[in-house]
């Protein structure tokens, strides 16, 4: 909700504010997650709930929220979204302009909050913000139900391949927390999701203005009663298993850097090597991608197709047994092959040609305010590969009000659509739904060299 | 009210040991430093000559430690740059000389009284003006050391928690040739996949630890074991309270009619310069004392002890506009 609108009638939350959170355990895990909605869903409202009831705010941040919160809507008011409220551009315009990144820990978990504006025309975001997200909350206005927008974000999130996806039906104390209207949110929103094959979805009802069932549950009705299947937002959020997200079964390994350090660096790290380690040394440094990478299995290195075995997979912490995405490591063979910077590292008996592609499809989302028209050259980064990519044709641009395919001849600014490319380099890819990391591409303009599309490969 | 509904796509490609998944589960310290150092080599391959930004605070240690694991053996593909005010504390500028020794790589000093005796800057700090310092001029002397060595990316230890102007800062953040900030006008920042290609005159700051907070700079330095420069812990110092902050008393900053010196236990949670930085009481003598103590804070670090980001509301968003860091 807008800061304009909605200030909580809050005295002083800075007198409020509990005890300091303490020490987040050493191993916790991270959890990804963007949040869309429209402008007057309670977005930022929420996010500063989250933030404020999880004690992560602290009295500085607090003071100036109460400073502004004052300034802007008179004495003894507090507005939780200006916790959140960005850039003095953004303050002035009342609008929010870009993607936003908040932190915060509860218990074992930490969490990377990728705030996107809702606006329809800032699509761009919202792919940008659910590109990394493990999983992504849709808000939706319990007075105004499922609408259009609803839908939008929802397919954006399935497209960008989040398997996660939780609505927060907000703004319950407006209809008086009435069943009637949730069950209908609930049973329009798991219709769509389940059409859209995502296979995680939650339905949370909360106040994010009053702080109800966002991180302590507060006074809820009967019909959602306190159990494990009638979660706090937050409480799902802890408890959400990601773990089995990830691609565990196609070796994918981009070599990003070769280390040839020579006998001239035998000066650095303080003697820990010597001239006679370095002479030899290669290690092949890389993010994994896909996959397990052990070492004594069998390789070979596209698209060359040289075959060898993995003979070491170091770290500067020592070597590891095994390696998953998304471990940085530097891996060793066992023959001396030549290898270099956007060569792909993929399990032996892989069929080499079936993951190698000189023409792809995939959807786009257009990011520039020059359109994409038939015949266009970009630079296309994939991975570790940079090549020169030709859009032979635009296949279908997607109504985002229907959700329709639709005919096109070019996709404009925040249009989503599939297109046909053709590629100068071959690259090792796969499609997106099978690995995020090795189906996904950007589209460089070459002559401004902006990002002027994410792509998913079909 | 949960619907959990059949998995379908992703994992019909995939057949998943659970057993595998769970031990192959990164903690969030080491999933924070694979993209740390994912990013650090990629600026490495694309870019042609980087530079990383080394001011001897914690959060450049932490990059140092990020520059060791993704490229060692081998040397560091970029040399490490101070951009030195001149007003530093005696204990990190020896932390830093002794660290770049031991790494064995190499470290150029950009001096900011240089800037000032070419009169390409007005010096900011004027003994007499309570609050005045260099930070202004160190924005001059960084754009010219970029200029000179032709830099064309800086890694930097900037944190998104840090301020909420950051909060908006993608990891590669491109500065016109005045080095200027453009919020409204950032490239978007898809999956891992970054651009980093230039335009004419343009140079790009790579903020490698953006995802990270304060804890897990502290907790990453605990577990790594890095040493730090020794104002980081509880020490003895004398010191005067100015507008609810502690300032050590040193040849920059001396006592004013009024104020009281007083020797007091205290440590940084920031370093800058001595006329900006503040100190806070404690007692933490040991890394895991300090962690515990930051754990329990009430207070951001910036708001707690730098006055240069107390200036206004906007204080950070306007400098980074003019090319600050």
């Amino acid at each position: 909700m807008s800061a304009a609108n909605d200030p909580a009638p809050t005295a002083s939350l800075l007198a409020e504010a509990g005890d300091p959170v303490g020490m987040p355990a050493l191993r916790a895990d991270l959890l990804r997650v963007a949040t869309a909605g429209s402008v007057d869903d309670g977005k930022s409202t929420l996010i500063g709930r989250l933030l404020y009831d999880s004690k992560q705010v602290l009295a500085d941040q607090l003071e100036q929220v109460e400073q502004a919160s004052v300034r802007r809507h008179g004495e003894g008011t507090v507005d939780l979204s200006l916790l959140t409220d960005g850039l003095r551009a953004e303050r002035e315009q009342g609008i929010t302009i870009d993607v936003a990144y908040r932190y915060f820990t509860t218990g074992d978990r930490s969490f990377i909050l990728a705030d996107t504006p809702g606006h329809v025309q800032y699509t761009r975001n919202m792919v940008t913000g659910a590109s990394t997200a493990d999983l992504v909350i849709v808000l939706v206005d319990a007075r105004q139900g499922v609408i259009e927008q609803t839908r939008r974000h929802t397919f954006i999130a399935s497209l960008l391949g989040v398997r996660h996806v939780t609505f927060a039906v907000n703004k319950m104390d407006l209809v008086e927390w009435d069943e009637d209207v949730f069950r209908a949110i609930e049973d329009e929103t798991t219709r769509i999701s389940t059409q859209l094959g995502i296979p995680d979805i939650h339905v949370i009802p909360i106040s994010a203005l009053q702080g109800q069932n966002v991180v302590d549950r507060g006074e809820l009705p009967d019909w959602y009663p306190e159990d494990e299947d009638h979660p706090t937002l937050l409480h799902h959020l802890q408890t959400v298993e990601v773990s089995t997200d990830r691609n565990l079964t196609d070796l994918r390994f981009p070599v990003q850097w070769v280390i040839r350090p020579g006998e001239s660096a035998a000066d650095v790290g303080g003697g820990r090597w010597s001239a006679d380690d370095l002479h030899d040394y290669r290690g092949y440094a890389g993010q994994v991608a896909g996959g397990v990478l052990r070492p004594g299995d069998e390789v070979q290195v596209l698209p060359s197709g040289v075959r060898s075995r993995i003979a070491r997979i170091e770290t500067l912490d020592g070597d590891l047994e095994v390696a998953t995405a998304p471990q940085s490591v530097t891996v060793h063979l066992e023959d001396d092959v030549d290898v270099s910077r956007g060569d792909v590292i993929v399990g032996a008996d892989e069929d080499a040609e079936a993951i190698t592609f000189r023409e792809l499809e995939a959807d786009v989302c257009w990011m520039s305010d020059r359109a994409l028209r038939p015949g266009a050259r970009y630079l296309l980064k994939h991975t570790t590969t940079t090549t020169v990519a030709k859009v032979d044709a635009v296949l279908d641009r997607l109504d985002l009000h229907t959700l329709e395919r639709e005919d096109a001849d070019g996709l404009e600014l925040n249009d989503i659509g599939r297109v046909r490319i053709r590629l100068k380099r071959a690259l090792v890819a796969d499609p997106y739904l099978r690995d995020r990391a090795t189906g996904a591409f950007i589209l460089i303009d070459e002559g401004t060299n902006d990002t002027v599309a994410g792509g998913m490969i079909r | 009210m949960s619907t959990s509904l059949p998995r379908t796509r992703l994992s019909d490609a995939m057949t998943i040991d659970p057993a595998d998944a769970r031990s192959a589960g990164l903690s969030k310290l080491r999933a924070l430093e694979s993209e740390a150092i994912h990013v650090m080599r990629e600026v490495a391959s694309e870019l042609e000559r980087p530079a990383l930004l080394f001011s001897g605070g914690k959060d450049s240690i932490v990059l140092l430690r990020l520059a060791e694991k993704a490229f060692r053996p081998g040397r560091f593909p970029f040399p490490l740059v101070h951009v030195d005010t001149g007003h530093n504390f005696d204990e990190v500028i020896e932390y830093r000389d002794r660290r770049a020794a031991e790494l064995g790589e190499r470290l150029i000093v950009a001096k900011v009284q240089d800037t000032i005796d070419q009169g390409r800057v007005q010096d900011g700090y004027d003994p007499s003006r309570q609050g005045s310092s260099r930070n202004q001029q160190q924005t001059q002397t960084l754009l010219d050391a970029i200029e000179e060595h032709e830099f064309d990316a800086c890694f930097g230890g900037a944190r998104r928690d840090e301020e909420r102007a950051r909060a908006k800062e993608r990891i590669f953040s491109f500065r016109d040739d005045f080095g200027g900030w453009d919020p409204k006008n950032q490239r978007p920042e898809l999956w891992n996949l970054y651009n980093g290609r230039l335009r004419k005159g343009e140079n790009v700051r790579v903020f490698p630890i953006s995802n990270w907070t304060e804890l897990d700079v502290w907790q990453y330095i605990e577990e790594e074991r890095l040493e730090l420069p020794s104002i980081y812990f509880a020490h003895e110092r004398e010191v005067v309270r100015r507008n609810g902050m502690l300032y050590a008393v040193s040849p920059f900053l001396q006592p004013q009619e009024g104020e009281t010196v007083e020797t007091l236990s205290v440590r940084y949670r920031t370093v800058g310069d001595l006329t900006i930085t503040g100190a806070v009481e404690s007692t933490a003598s040991t890394l895991t004392d300090v962690v515990t103590e930051i754990a329990a804070t009430r207070v951001t670090e910036r708001g707690e002890t730098r006055a240069d980001d107390r200036v206004s509301e906007a204080a950070m968003e306007d400098r980074k506009a003019q090319g600050y860091f």
